[in-house]
């Protein structure tokens, strides 16, 4: 049986967007040009399997988070149908919908509930969260005293204690030290083991080989490979693999200002863990 | 085949031994493209996030106070200090011929903040759990029912304080106060069918929640909130006669301040404005919703 199912999905976006009332009166008042469409999928249609641990894989604004939201039905299509089968829960970035002045504690319960968890499940679940993410002594300070780490150890436990029948994971695994993404991995295995569907973006290409029966490369909102671990991630390998030589070919310098350039972005993406 | 039973919420844990004495149903989700906001799928999203919407109004009644002195207190403070100075300017300044008119003002004072507040609150709030709806499958109007209901929350408080202060000032309370929670009904209902409506448009059109900002105290001077409808003249009442504010305000007033039950005019226009802004809200959300996501 299928589990999720995407026919001819599309999600687009008008490349030229309205802000505001007023540019809308304007423009359409002053111009009647069809609309230009940005393509985040472009007519993606794919089938998973209950029981697959299934990768996506693919550069940056590829579209992978897209297909995950579109999957766990955050977002609408603009074409396509979507259908699923069973409960989802999609674990999109940690610690989304933490509140840096409710305590660990509230906030295992606010994050349960998000996920769509009520408050008795959470009752049954709360000690084993806390023991997992190790913040026994500071679980009733407000989380706004919690370092990053101790942030993304609380996120990782409350969003892996739910049960469902499909788990999406959008590249949660790169947080942490060394033996907390050994603990990661083996909860995703117990996932993949327990006999849920587990659906993985991540950019660490060999724990996906590892870890997945089946991976996906997305690029340009396009299905580029679809199949067997090590030909998907063989095959994307090989296409990245040009620029990324010529880089190393050239300069050091100009590599340093492109990684300092990388670094910048980073810092200023709505996406890092400090900004949210 | 393992899938769990589809019971009300996600996280059910089902007992194994009743787990395979039931046949497995698994519930299935279909999305199209393009389709607008079903009302019965929003529905029962709204009823399996009930607790969630317990922990948003949760949160918004105290997190934003949690760090001060006073703490819950400071919900009421606000109120308290603009009540003062209304009634200063108004009842000292201007001299009103109306008894007691800290009652007459604050019982329709408290009803329009209610409105202004929840309005303003839920088109921030859009913004602020933008990022949030960006990661969660949670019924999206629920943002703007737990603004609603917080908001109705501090409502209550506030109306605790005006009894405090009719008591306070000898202002005649009447056994028609019961009917006083169907007031607040029609005026929850209302307000929320408006926030979903402007939230939706203020999405799309960053400059919306500036202009209503802009708009709220014209539009409260528009509105026998602060004035005896008395002291308008002929020519001009016709405005606050199609004004839905003014019945909605009315319909608070009356009971509390009057003493009266609201008249069947009053309370069938009350009742309409509600249940048609609540259609009219529904109706633009649906066709928002879905497309929130590219511009949150």
């Amino acid at each position: 049986m299928n589990v999720v199912e995407l026919h001819d999905v599309s999600v687009r976006y008008r490349k030229t967007r309205i802000r505001s009332l007023k540019e809308a009166v304007v423009r359409s008042l002053t111009s009647r040009n069809t609309p230009e469409w940005f393509y985040g999928l472009k007519n993606v249609s794919l089938s998973i399997h209950h029981g697959e641990a299934v990768g996506i894989i693919g550069p940056n604004g590829a579209g992978k988070s897209t297909l995950l939201r579109v999957a766990a039905g955050i977002i609408s299509p603009s074409l396509g149908t979507i259908v699923s089968r069973g409960t989802v829960a999609p674990v999109m970035e940690l610690g989304t919908g933490f509140d840096a002045e409710l305590s660990g504690l509230e906030n295992i319960f606010f994050n349960g509930a998000l996920l769509g968890c009520p408050r008795e499940y959470m009752n049954r679940r709360v000690d084993d969260i806390i023991a997992f993410s190790r913040l026994e002594q500071f679980i009733d300070q407000p989380l706004r005293t919690y370092s990053t780490g101790m942030i993304a150890r609380l996120a990782f436990a409350v969003a892996t204690s739910i049960d469902a029948d499909t788990i999406l994971l959008d590249e949660i695994m790169a947080v942490g030290d060394a033996s907390f993404r050994t603990q990661c991995a083996a909860r995703v295995d117990r996932y993949v083991h327990a006999g849920s569907t587990v659906i993985v973006v991540s950019h660490d290409l060999d724990s996906l080989e590892a870890l997945c029966t089946r991976v996906i490369w997305i690029g340009g909102g396009e299905v580029r490979f679809d199949g067997d671990p090590a030909a998907a991630i063989a095959a994307y390998k090989a296409s990245i693999a040009p620029p990324a030589s010529k880089a190393r070919a050239s300069a050091p310098k100009a590599s340093a200002a492109a990684l300092a350039a990388e670094r910048r972005r980073l810092r200023r993406s709505r996406h890092h863990p400090l900004r949210r | 085949m393992n899938l769990r039973r589809s019971s009300r919420t996600k996280c059910a844990v089902t007992n194994p031994a009743q787990a395979a004495a039931t046949p497995r149903q698994v519930e299935e989700r279909r999305v199209v493209g393009g389709v607008p906001l079903s009302l019965r799928r929003e529905l029962r999203d709204l009823i399996r996030n009930r607790s969630l919407l317990r922990e948003l109004v949760h949160r918004d009644l105290t997190v934003r106070y949690k760090r001060s002195a006073l703490g819950f207190l400071w919900t009421m403070l606000h109120p308290l200090l603009l009540m003062l100075i209304f009634l200063g300017v108004f009842s000292h300044l201007f001299r009103f011929q109306t008894p007691h008119y800290e009652t007459y003002f604050l019982s329709a004072y408290i009803a329009w903040n209610f409105f202004s507040q929840t309005l303003m609150n839920s088109m921030n709030g859009i913004a602020w759990n933008g990022p949030l709806m960006k990661r969660v499958r949670v019924p999206q109007s629920i943002f703007t029912i737990a603004s609603t209901v917080s908001g109705l929350v501090n409502l209550g408080l506030s109306l605790a304080v005006l009894f405090g202060i009719m008591i306070f000032v000898g202002s005649p309370i009447s056994p028609r106060l019961a009917f006083l929670p169907v007031s607040l009904v029609i005026v929850g209902i209302f307000t929320l069918g408006v926030s979903l409506a402007l939230t939706t448009v203020s999405v799309f059109f960053g400059d919306v929640r500036e202009m209503v900002q802009a708009g709220m105290p014209a539009l409260m001077y528009l509105t026998p909130v602060i004035y005896p409808v008395t002291i308008v003249p002929d020519k001009f009442r016709w405005f606050i006669r199609f004004n839905p504010m003014t019945y909605i305000v009315e319909i608070v007033r009356d009971p509390v301040y009057y003493g009266i039950l609201p008249s069947p005019a009053t309370l069938s226009l009350s009742i309409i404005f509600a249940i048609g802004s609540l259609v009219i809200g529904w109706l633009i959300f649906r066709y928002g919703a879905t497309r929130f996501y590219a511009h949150l």
